[in-house]
């Protein structure tokens, strides 16, 4: 029998333990309220300024009236060329990393290669440990383009892209003094979201081919296919939801940041459509930064820049949870 | 085409394979392709950053000995360090904007990372599955904000409600700036956390449980110290972008590159100067050299503490699933 | 089915060689052509912002299938584009140093031809709750210096006193340092914005605020009359005292651009300056040149 004392210290117990439980799930209630408010007063203040004409027309009068409807242009461009950059060549590095790279660690393949001394096959287990690496080092550098602050992408933009690249080619075929690829446009801009966006595919598109379940690859290769048709048509259709996802999120994450493309071809204000891939683009990100920062009147563009956050805000919850909801299907899908 | 092939294989057969080399070929270069663009980034970045060291003209401007040790005249450190490029004798002192760069990372961390691992242990602990669910999209939510929306949302209405609430002299200060940034880093602490938290093996609370311990004592005492790693790991990623972020502190800061302890004073961060700055800065100049020395430092930095981080989790990866994780 | 992923593949490939191609012939092509000309580009002073934005509308109503193209950034961007070559006109709050004349020289191959267009009274704005009307140059320095940290010292309520700025690419912060500080240092603790709408709005809304801009930004601001010394009167920004000289820190707004620009930058300039474009820069805000 539990004594007086014993009891106690345990009813003493479960109370402290209520408590910090209900501290915890206060973390949590903070974090949603935290959304909540946001999303609330962005939607409450910007909400009445998104009216039709909103959406469809320019801005006039030096950005204090009208609409925004060239940055919706300039930010839809920039990422349709982003994902046409970024989608190929992510999931084809993804492909390689999954498909094309032993299977075990890297300790785990040295150790195979230093064990087969004097055993048949040791070259095969050397070339296996090399190929180890060099994907442990890809998957290296890929989690580290990942982290690299978006501006410092900016400044590669304008250091390789534009000087580099850009100026070669204009000094390679226009006349001295003029510039029309070592500048500012939606290319550069493009490619330099694309590589800020390439790590977001790459991992989403291996998680996708990791659905696809070994046996598969091996009832295909055993058939006589080559590794080349396995992927095309076992391993690439079944991972197609995967491979979405992972585009989509890449996408949305893409077209709010506004660092990697203050530098190389965001405008302020243009009285024209973007046409050409070397012409300049207004931007919905850079356009609430310059209504925030650099307003020529501020108070009369406080319900612009307010109804510009909430027409980025929407476009990038959208995208987002379209992925979120086809990833959370397709891991449904395997679970059951 | 050598001989054998041709003998061996049929012409269709030599068409699949060729193509299955030419693939062969495709996937290995892309597979060299984020390596490759990492090193012309660092190339690239610091390219710009040579003649701090090899021209003498701008070497005189701007060099390291300016940027981390000269000091003015003056009784405060504030007088001390100063950063203005532009004045008759150009002052190039880093010291204010890193010291900037640290404080507002500093009031990050510390309103994400007790609410991150709160979170994560209450939603890997105690949440039902259902609430689960309804937890993680929320945060995925928050994570997907950009960050150039915060940083407006903190301008325009987080620093005027804070000022009415404590009374701050300057209105957009380092609690501002920080606290925003703290918002954004909320979700990755959250989610490596809780990847860890989960990953822990559930013999760990059987065996707890099973000696009598209560549930939350379990949490605390048992999952969460056997997810140190990956708690530490996500507190040293968060620190990588928080160094990083551009938008927040540009717009929420302050913008005064000043050498204060003060979290009550404006701040200006390395990132946020090269944002600012940037635009109208000559090509070679020494402005222009020392905004990319900056570049370069940010990318050292969180280079060297995301390796860090993406180590250890790797490492508790391993620990965890075997060796072939 | 999966064929399409090589197909789709060399779809997106083709599209955007067709984009790159495009983007070459058309500005190669001689003229007939060219869907839409050549935009003229101006770039640079955040103050006169508003003034390019206006005139540029006006011109463009006047000459339609003219595109002229306005951005802000601060004079210091406009003349380092105009340096580097991604200009076709600078405009700038503050004259062009010799240094940065001859590297542009240097650069685009030919003088850089400097015109006034307009002219401007760099005002002192304080907080309309503030009593302090009139401050002398000195007063106005020490303030920006740090040396002077409280309103009292200068007549005003017991109050610390907030500093806003712009950022050092502004010509206006040039022009301010240059010409009240005498081209001492400002204080660290100087809040830099990015626009002179937003120093004026962060003074509008600071009761210790101090701000300096462009006299055609004030709005729910008080400008300070401004003292040479103490012994002088204190003179207003206004037309009249801009005009005859009497305000201290009167300024002119300049255009930049090479020698050698095409016709579209010297038929502008040229409009910049006739009555019917001067009545534009009264209505902005600013004062036409004499």
């Amino acid at each position: 029998m539990p004594s007086p004392a014993t009891a106690a210290l345990r009813g003493a117990r479960r109370g402290a333990d209520r408590i910090a439980v209900t501290l915890l799930a206060l973390s949590v209630i903070l974090i949603v309220g935290i959304l909540v408010v946001i999303v609330g007063n962005i939607a409450w203040h910007g909400v009445r300024t998104v009216t039709w004409e909103f959406i469809s027309q320019p801005p006039r009068q030096g950005l204090t009236a009208g609409g925004i409807f060239p940055a919706i242009v300039g930010t839809a461009a920039l990422v349709i060329l982003m994902t046409i950059a970024a989608v190929p060549l992510g999931v084809a590095t993804a492909i390689y990393l999954h498909e094309y790279t032993p299977a075990e660690g890297l300790s785990l393949a040295w150790r195979r290669f230093k064990k087969s001394k004097g055993l048949p096959g040791r070259r095969r287990l050397f070339t296996r440990f090399l190929s180890a690496l060099l994907a442990t080092i890809t998957r290296s550098a890929v989690a580290n383009l990942a982290g690299i602050p978006s501006i410092v992408f900016g400044l590669f933009g304008l250091g390789f892209f534009i000087q580099f690249i850009g100026r070669s080619i204009d000094r390679a075929t226009l006349p001295p003094v003029e510039l029309l690829w070592g500048q500012g446009s939606l290319l550069w801009a493009a490619l330099t979201l694309a590589l800020l966006t390439l790590p977001t595919v790459i991992v989403a598109t291996e998680e996708a081919l990791r659905t696809v379940p070994h046996d598969l690859r091996e009832a295909s290769l055993a058939l006589g296919a080559t590794r080349w048709e396995t992927i095309r048509r076992i391993v690439l259709p079944g991972s197609i939801s995967g491979i979405l996802t992972g585009a989509i999120l890449g996408i949305s994450r893409g077209a709010g940041e506004v660092a990697p493309i203050l530098f190389t071809g965001a405008a302020y204000y243009l009285p024209y459509l973007p046409e050409r891939v070397t012409d300049q683009f207004m931007h919905l990100g850079y356009h609430v930064l310059i209504l925030s920062t650099q307003s020529p009147d501020v108070e009369a563009t406080k319900p612009l820049l307010y109804g510009t956050v909430f027409v980025l805000l929407m476009l990038t919850f959208l995208l987002n949870l379209t992925g979120v909801i086809i990833r959370s299907r397709t891991r449904a899908r395997l679970r059951a | 085409m050598s001989r054998r092939f041709e003998a061996d294989f049929g012409r269709g057969e030599r068409r699949r394979l060729i193509w299955n080399a030419a693939m062969t070929g495709v996937f290995s270069v892309a597979g060299w392709v984020a390596i490759l663009f990492i090193f012309l980034i660092f190339v690239f970045t610091f390219k710009e950053t040579l003649p701090i060291f090899t021209d003498p003209e701008v070497r005189e401007e701007a060099n390291l000995y300016k940027f981390f040790f000269e000091r003015q005249d003056g009784p405060t450190l504030a007088e001390q360090f100063i950063w203005q490029p532009t004045s008759e004798q150009p002052k190039m002192s880093l010291i204010p904007i890193i010291l900037g760069t640290l404080k507002a990372t500093f009031v990050g961390l510390l309103f994400a990372c007790p609410i991150g691992v709160a979170a994560a242990l209450f939603s890997s602990e105690f949440a039902p599955a259902r609430l689960r669910e309804v937890i993680k999209p929320v945060i995925e939510l928050l994570a997907g904000i950009p960050s150039v929306v915060m940083g407006f949302f903190a301008l325009i209405v987080l620093a005027t409600w804070l000022q009415s609430a404590f009374g701050f002299t300057y209105r957009l200060n380092a609690w501002n700036a920080g606290l925003a940034l703290g918002i954004a880093l909320v979700p990755i602490i959250y989610t490596i956390s809780e990847d860890g938290l989960t990953a822990v093996p559930r013999a760990f609370r059987e065996a707890s449980y099973a000696l009598g311990a209560s549930r939350f004592q379990t949490a605390w005492s048992v999952v969460m110290p056997a997810a140190a790693p990956a708690i530490f790991a996500s507190f040293v990623l968060a620190f990588g972008r928080a160094i990083g972020e551009t938008m927040i502190l540009l717009m929420a800061g302050g913008n005064a590159a000043i050498t204060s302890f003060n979290l009550n004073d404006p701040l200006r961060t390395l990132s946020a100067t090269i944002a600012a700055e940037l635009g109208e800065v000559v090509n070679g100049s020494a402005h222009y050299s020392a905004l990319f020395f900056m570049g370069t430092l940010l990318f050292v930095i969180t280079f060297v503490s995301n390796t860090a981080g993406l180590w250890v989790i790797r490492r508790m990866q391993i620990r965890m699933q075997g060796e072939k994780a | 089915m999966r064929a399409t992923s090589t197909f789709t593949r060399v779809l997106f490939a083709g599209t955007l060689t067709l984009a790159l191609a495009c983007g070459q012939r058309t500005e190669q092509s001689a003229g007939g052509e060219s869907r839409r000309t050549k935009p003229l580009t101006i770039k640079g002073s955040d103050t006169m912002v508003i003034l390019g934005q206006r005139l540029s509308e006006e011109y463009m109503k006047k000459n339609p299938g003219e595109v002229v193209q306005v951005t802000g950034g601060g004079s210091g961007t406009g003349i380092a584009a105009l340096i580097n070559g991604t200009v076709d006109l600078a405009q700038s709050s503050r004259a062009m140093t010799d240094e940065e004349k001859s590297k542009a020289q240097q650069n685009r191959g030919a003088a850089i031809v400097e015109t006034p267009v307009a002219l401007d009274a760099l005002s002192v704005f304080v907080n309309e709750a503030n009593p302090v009307k009139e401050m002398t140059i000195p007063q106005v320095a020490d303030i920006y210096m740090g040396k002077v940290r409280n309103w009292r010292q200068v007549g005003g309520p017991n109050a610390p006193i907030v500093l806003y700025g712009r950022e050092n690419s502004s010509g206006t912060y040039d022009y301010f340092r240059e010409h009240v500080l005498k081209k001492a240092d400002f204080s660290p603790s100087v809040q830099t914005l990015q626009g002179t709408a937003a120093v004026i709005n962060a003074v509008a809304k600071d009761r210790n605020g101090i701000g300096y801009g462009g006299i055609a930004y004030a709005k729910d601001v008080r400008a300070v009359g401004i003292k040479k010394d103490a012994a002088s009167k204190a003179i207003y920004p206004a037309e009249a005292t801009v005009a005859d000289g009497s305000y201290p820190l009167s300024r002119k707004l300049f255009f930049y651009y090479p020698a050698n620009a095409p016709e579209r930058v010297t038929t502008f300039v040229q409009w910049s300056l006739a009555p019917e474009a001067q009545a534009f820069v009264s209505e902005v805000g600013y004062f036409p040149l004499r």
